[in-house]
């Protein structure tokens, strides 16, 4: 009996791996026609764009027959539906192109940049989590109050106010008028953990206000929620202090929300280090969009998008993939 | 020492090493915003003002304009003329030295000079008159012209795109239709590739090996001694964000201010603000000559008595001191400058635009003014230009746009709608329009001529007198004439001259040359 329940638990193991292994290989394999159809959609969206790269790299003082010889070179005469062909077979070789602007591979303008964006992902990440969790644990725990309404007024104004309107009162505050952080730059870990880090204070506080005040929200009325269970009054009764309860057994069982939101929230800091790239200065691939964007630097606009598309699709997948961690009875 | 004071001591040491950051190096590092981001590194194949920012850097020329105006020699020792005016010798100066410690030869500055003239318009002009250019031996190069061009040291010390910089032979004769990728120069300053973050960052390094002229600098000519170790372009797009940085003293230079941040920056004694460009910029409309209404000169000179210069310049830069009505087309205060035919540049008159509409017979038809919304000194020319042009009669349709996307419809021929144009303002640097020969404005060969392509014989028979009359009295008599011309034909319109105001720390940095454009060399840090 107990070998043909071991058997049987393991056989129940075995299939659940495998589920999840093809829900994996699914996931992965309709990532591919929705990258194919980001890549269409962008080449022909840039080409309807108004502008001309060529006129551009031309200078200002440009002259046509200039702009026509640089048209030729770029490949830019040829019909659209040869320059689309050109572009996919070099995209399933592994190459993302050459930016018209700087004669540098698109991935290595990428490769110099990402690093800024990371950093400042990662950091107003943490910052985000560590702010926003408990303080909706607290306005849930202390629902109705004073603090609660504290909670969620700071939350409405951290959704209204515009990045950049905050990025400029901070540096205002406290670069300029106290010169206690850098007004714009950015520094990599390389070059020592403190120079890092006070680059990226003030962007990342900047950047995590609209992320808290979302996150803030949500773990609040997931908490509320399964505070009004059944077994946490049990968890009451059994004379467990508030701390155990609203952590372990509160906030555990209100997690998914709050990572659904959390992985959104991820995805959405995208556009984020867009604006906060440009008010801080700081050189990553928010800003080297906004730049190829201005350019009409059409391989460089493509591969940015095609990575972010990556990037929101692996995030999607991560959090599908957290579901089954965070409640045993999801499964795939 | 006990268990948990070793574990202190380890978590200390470890602290300590993350927070350390790198050895502050002892060596000068100028901190420069410029106007924009730098992307091509040839200045000879884009006309793009950052990248003739960075050949002055990298390379050095011929012959230099000085803040006279007048042209001096600068990599070139003695020069002399034949008597026939059709022979030009020069001979470069002793020591110099490209970066790789090679000498800079007259055959690398033959190959520069004729890969220059390819791209170039008033080097195109230059090799059109030309029977030979060659070397004679290491240090001497000869110029034979087929006709008298009175331009000829004009063009060899053209100080914008494109400038004739001087690269080594193997560099320049990389076809003109392709970038170049060896960035040795003879310049002040050595590029450092790979240190390059485009979009970051442009790091230049001092060239130990520069033999400075013994002259003191003067614009683009004499010494070009340089008195810090290294120089960081910083590439910072948002004005705010530059501003705040130079009063924060994390840069020490920024090339262009917006005038409505000016008062922020006079307002710290540290920052010295000071416009070092005294003939500035001037400001143009350009009216599309291939279809109506623009293709009938009385429209054309309809529009020129609808707008005038103050309204221009008051809606832009608003402050008096960064701007001036002037009726001169080659600038106030320079040789050429005459106020000659200009009266239908200086004030609206919208009674004559109403007339000379009807008298052409417009038809209502609304004219396509492109609007450029995104550049601080460009943004409002167009609104305003709407307002005058409809009090004189016309009818507008004002397309909004951020600048690129003009720059790219003004190569438009299709007619005007939501391809072509009618009417688009832009502005110029003052040593981009000197004369009418660097001028694109006053081409007027019809389909060869810049954007707007008029066609007036009348004005090519006087600029080509310009070209070739040596003498500068008679020269200035032809661009009397021309400017008369211009506004008779309407080739364009002179929307008044404005200011740049640059910035620096004066707490961190001095010596900062007096030049029309943003150089670094003598710059003390």
């Amino acid at each position: 009996m107990e070998h043909f329940k071991v058997r049987r638990s393991g056989t129940l193991a075995k299939r659940s791996q495998r589920t999840m292994l093809g829900f994996l290989v699914r996931r992965i394999l309709a990532t591919i026609p929705v990258l194919a159809m980001v890549a269409l959609f962008v080449f022909f969206m840039l080409r309807l764009t108004p502008g001309d790269p060529a006129a551009i790299l031309a200078g200002d003082n440009g002259e046509p027959h200039q702009i026509e010889a640089i048209r030729e070179a770029l490949g830019l005469n040829e019909p659209i539906l040869t320059q689309l062909t050109i572009w996919l077979g070099n995209i399933l070789q592994g190459d993302l192109g050459e930016s018209f602007f700087f004669n540098k591979k698109v991935t290595e303008l990428i490769a110099m940049r990402v690093d800024a964006t990371l950093s400042l992902a990662i950091v107003t990440l943490i910052i985000t989590l560590a702010v926003a969790i408990p303080l909706g644990v607290l306005a849930a725990y202390r629902h109705g109050s004073w603090v609660d309404r504290l909670v969620m007024g700071f939350s409405v104004l951290g959704f209204s106010v515009p990045i950049f309107v905050l990025g400029y009162f901070l540096i205002f505050i406290f670069s300029v008028k106290l010169n206690w952080f850098p007004v714009q730059g950015f520094k990599s870990i390389s070059d020592g953990f403190w120079p890092f880090l006070h680059h990226l204070i003030l962007p990342s506080l900047t950047l995590s206000v609209i992320y808290i005040a979302l996150i803030a929200r949500m773990t609040r009325a997931s908490v509320i929620e399964v505070l009004n269970e059944d077994y946490i009054r049990t968890a009451y009764a059994k004379g467990l202090s508030n701390m155990v309860v609203l952590m372990r057994h509160a906030l555990h069982n209100a997690a998914v929300p709050i990572v659904t939101i959390t992985g959104i929230g991820v995805a959405l800091l995208i556009g984020g280090v867009v604006v906060t790239e440009s008010v801080y200065n700081i050189p990553g691939l928010g800003r080297l969009t906004v730049d190829a964007v201005l350019g009409r630097d059409y391989p460089t606009i493509q591969a940015l998008i095609l990575v972010f598309s990556c990037v929101y699709v692996v995030i999607n997948l991560l959090i599908d993939l957290s579901y089954t961690l965070l409640d045993p009875r999801i499964r795939y | 020492m006990s268990k948990k004071t070793t574990i202190l001591a380890i978590a200390l040491a470890f602290c300590t090493s993350l927070f350390a950051a790198n050895p502050v190096s002892a060596e000068s590092t100028l901190r420069v915003v410029m106007h924009s981001d730098l992307k091509i590194v040839d200045p000879v194949w884009t006309t793009a003002y950052m990248s003739r920012n960075y050949g002055y850097m990298v390379y050095d020329t011929l012959f230099a304009l000085d803040s006279n105006l007048h042209v001096q020699p600068q990599m070139v020792g003695d020069y002399s003329v034949s008597d026939n005016k059709l022979t030009y010798t020069m001979t470069l100066r002793d020591g110099l030295m490209f970066h790789d410690g090679a000498p800079v030869t007259a055959a690398d500055a033959v190959a520069s000079l004729k890969r220059w003239g390819q791209k170039d318009g008033m080097g195109q002009m230059l090799m059109e008159y030309t029977a030979d250019l060659s070397a004679v031996d290491d240090k001497t190069l000869k110029l034979i012209l087929k006709k008298p061009f009175g331009l000829v040291l004009d063009a060899l010390a053209k100080p914008s795109s494109n400038v004739p910089f001087i690269m080594p032979k193997r560099v320049a004769d990389t076809p003109a239709s392709e970038q170049i990728k060896d960035h040795t120069g003879s310049g002040p300053f050595i590029f450092k590739e790979d240190e390059w973050k485009p979009g970051d960052r442009t790091v230049f390094v001092k060239n130990p090996n520069y033999k400075a002229r013994s002259e003191p600098s003067s614009w683009m000519s004499g010494s070009k001694a340089v008195n810090v170790d290294r120089v960081e372009w910083i590439s910072i797009k948002d004005h705010q964000t530059a501003v705040n940085a130079l009063l924060a003293g994390e840069i020490d230079y920024m090339e262009s201010v917006p005038h409505d941040l000016l008062p922020l920056l006079d307002a710290d004694p540290n920052v010295q603000t000071a416009v070092l460009n005294p003939l500035g910029n001037q400001y143009m409309y350009r009216m599309n000559h291939l279809h109506p209404p623009f293709d009938d000169v009385r429209v054309r000179r309809a529009a020129m008595w609808a707008v005038n210069q103050k309204d221009f310049l008051q809606g832009v830069i608003g402050n008096p001191k960064y701007y001036k009505e002037c009726a001169a087309m080659f600038f106030c205060d320079t040789p050429l400058a005459t106020d000659k035919g200009a009266e239908i540049m200086m004030r609206s008159d919208y009674e004559k635009s109403k007339a000379l509409l009807k008298e052409a017979g417009y038809d209502g038809t609304p004219i396509v003014l492109m609007h450029s919304t995104d550049l601080n000194v460009l943004a409002n020319l167009a609104p305003v230009a709407k307002q005058n042009l409809e009090r004189g009669g016309f009818k507008v349709d004002m397309q909004s746009m951020d600048w690129q996307t003009l720059v790219s419809r003004r190569s438009k021929q299709d007619p005007p709608g939501k391809v072509g144009w009618n009417l688009f303002m832009t502005s110029w640097q003052s040593l981009d329009i000197l004369n009418p020969i660097m001028a694109a404005g006053y081409r007027a060969n019809c389909n060869k001529a810049w954007f707007g392509w008029p066609c007036d014989t009348t004005m090519e028979v006087l600029r080509k007198a310009f070209a070739e009359e040596p003498d500068p009295a008679q020269q200035k008599a032809i661009a009397e004439a021309i400017q008369i011309r211009a506004m008779e034909y309407g080739t364009h319109g002179h929307g008044g001259q404005w200011l740049d105001v640059t910035a620096w720390r004066k707490d961190q940095i001095s010596n900062v040359p007096n030049a029309p454009l943003p150089v670094q060399w003598s710059i003390s840090k």
